[in-house]
């Protein structure tokens, strides 16, 4: 009896100590000096050598942290463990963090280098007036699809992907609002609309793409349209210059009918420490030779106009990632729907997926 | 007097996790069943269950856990059984163990490249001459990585009963003139019944509500309750829908561990 007295005695200890170096270590994570930077992006979004270039400058120490996804970059914010100064999320994060408040206005004037930025980026509507955000890279959703395994194949549009030769060739995104979007899209509608006839209609269609759907697949769509294992993938922008990347014989292409924009942006969250010199990291990436540099290094496309001038003209004038205006003007930027029309669109995406092959 | 006192200490800690782990959530999820997704009171959810969508799903969930666990166990009896008839059988079962301390989320990635359409298994069957076929994204690598994931759990059970059975009972039967299958069938089935039973449970269980590989290896073309459920918390956020469905999966579990129990 004594025995397990002292044993539970032990534990008791050991949990208090382990407490205690817990709470030491989450205040040595909130290093409140002044001189330190904290970011949090995704995984391999920046030229490290500029981060580099701008402790040479301002003096400023940064720390950089990555994560790989929207939810697991907000849960860390909302628990305020370690303080971000500066996170990248994409834009129907914003809205969801603004609506937490756990975002930080940004003081524009503070900002000069604002100006650079591509009008047709500002002001959206997941961000009035840029209160909160600054775009930081953009894309756009499309078609990925290996040439060499469909040597004959062309895609222009939506439609495209309904050819029976397709037959079990075709991976899709795994997100309702991508591929209901895409249903939409296909008919002619915006990727926005709530009416429930289009919704129906669109899935109604997209039931009829069944057979050619290989599977519905998050981050392995890389995997599997590199190593061949797929010829045709919905796919955002961004993963496909990754992929295009490893494979030479993968294009990527913006259906004519439109599609969806979307935007990862930089933000100064509510656990910011050195407000002061997230406004100075912000407005440095903005510099127009300095976002060149960015957008050389990253390979998505940037919404710094004055930008596009220093970069490889070969970057800029590929329209499948500088979509000319005239196929810009159709695409959309995902509105928020509210709770209940998103319901919609998860339970028609979920009935989509058990549609018998 | 004294003693009795101590007792209830020893108590706390079992009560404790109770009320906390098991009661708590399971009255939580029972009360968030019951709102929709604006968050105000109502049934929506549950009338929303019995609709084709749900019930389908149900019933497919159902289809696979079952395939799942009739094919561990035809699997797991023969090879419990064998090994409890090897020398070292502590050390062949631990080896049948080992797989199950790898990282779930690893196994689920090497499959991938396993079946895919140039990994091993189509460069074997190229090889024999049968050709490329498509494995990944199909029922059968979904069933194939579930039995491969769940079996240790259905051979452990059954090869402790099986290695407790006293051999005297079989030389009983043999004495009496049984044949070999007699003796399987009269003797030894009956008598590790609860092992089956338990590593069906253990089995049954976890695979109605599988979740990730209905992703990773089916290609989200197998829709399991637990696709379901993950998909209403983290996606739509519509948590009574979620809670509604996982409310009803406690219940089928309920009833198969009622049928399956030991005379309940």
């Amino acid at each position: 009896m004594r025995k397990l007295q002292i044993l539970f005695l032990s534990g008791l200890l050991v949990s208090a100590v382990i407490l205690y170096f817990i709470f030491h270590f989450n205040q040595y994570q909130g290093h409140s000096s002044q001189n330190i930077l904290t970011i949090f992006n995704w995984g391999d979004y920046i030229d490290q050598t500029l981060i580099e270039r701008f402790e040479k400058e301002t003096g400023i120490t940064v720390i950089y942290e990555t994560f790989d996804s929207n939810e697991a970059m907000m849960t860390k914010i909302e628990q305020g463990g370690t303080t971000y100064d500066i996170a990248v999320p994409s834009e129907y994060m914003i809205d969801k963090m603004r609506q937490e408040k756990l975002l930080m206005p940004l003081e524009h004037e503070k900002l000069p280098n604002l100006k650079y930025i591509d009008e047709r980026f500002m002001d959206l509507p997941f961000d009035p007036g840029n209160k909160y955000s600054i775009p930081y890279f953009w894309g756009t959703v499309g078609i990925t699809y290996n040439t060499k395994l469909l040597p004959n194949k062309e895609f222009n549009s939506w439609n495209d992907l309904w050819d029976p030769a397709l037959k079990n060739e075709i991976i899709l995104i795994d997100g309702a609002r991508e591929i209901i979007g895409m249903g939409l899209n296909s008919l002619g509608y915006s990727l926005n609309d709530t009416n429930p006839k289009h919704l129906k209609e669109a899935y109604e269609k997209l039931s009829q793409l069944t057979p050619n759907v290989k599977a519905i697949v998050g981050d392995e769509n890389k995997l599997l349209m590199q190593n061949n294992e797929a010829a045709v993938a919905v796919i955002w922008s961004g993963d496909a210059a990754d992929i295009m990347f490893e494979n030479d014989a993968i294009d990527y292409v913006i259906p004519e009918e439109g599609s969806n924009l979307w935007f990862d942006n930089i933000v100064i969250p509510k656990t910011a420490k050195n407000v002061e010199a997230a406004h100075q990291f912000i407005n440095f990436m903005l510099d127009p030779k300095i976002a060149a540099q960015n957008t050389e290094y990253v390979a998505y496309s940037t919404p710094n106009k004055e930008a596009l001038k220093y970069i490889d003209s070969e970057m800029v004038e590929d329209e499948r990632f500088y979509p000319p205006p005239a196929l810009t003007k159709k695409l959309e930027v995902y509105e928020n729907l509210g709770k209940k029309n998103l319901a919609t669109y998860n339970d028609l995406f979920l009935e989509f997926k058990m549609y018998g092959k | 007097m004294h003693n009795k006192h101590i007792r209830r200490i020893y108590m706390i800690p079992y009560a404790l996790w109770i009320t906390l782990f098991v009661i708590t959530p399971i009255i939580l999820v029972g009360y968030y069943s019951f709102f929709d997704i604006e968050g105000n009171l109502s049934i929506v959810n549950y009338q929303k269950f019995f609709t084709p969508v749900y019930l389908k799903m149900t019933l497919s969930s159902f289809w696979y856990a079952f395939l799942i666990t009739l094919i561990s166990l035809i699997i797991a009896y023969p090879t419990a059984f064998f090994l409890t008839k090897t020398k070292h059988k502590q050390l062949w079962l631990l080896l049948i163990i080992v797989p199950s301390w790898v990282n779930l989320l690893l196994k689920a990635y090497a499959f991938i490249g396993i079946f895919g359409k140039y990994g091993p298994t189509n460069y074997f069957l190229e090889w024999i001459g049968i050709g490329t076929k498509q494995i990944l994204f199909t029922d059968f690598s979904f069933i194939f990585v579930a039995v491969y994931i769940f079996i240790p759990f259905m051979i452990l059970p059954i090869f402790n009963a099986l290695n407790e059975l006293s051999p005297s009972f079989i030389d009983a039967a043999n004495d009496l003139g049984a044949s070999r299958w007699a003796t399987f069938r009269r003797v030894i089935f009956p008598l590790t019944l609860d092992g089956v039973k338990t590593g069906c449970q253990i089995v049954f269980i976890p695979a109605l509500s599988l979740f990730m590989l209905t992703r990773l290896i089916a290609g989200n073309r197998v829709i399991t309750l637990g696709t379901a459920i993950e998909q209403h918390f983290l996606v739509t956020q519509d948590w009574g829908m979620g809670a509604t469905i996982a409310v009803f999966l406690m219940l089928i579990m309920f009833i198969f561990m009622i049928l399956t129990g030991k005379d309940v």
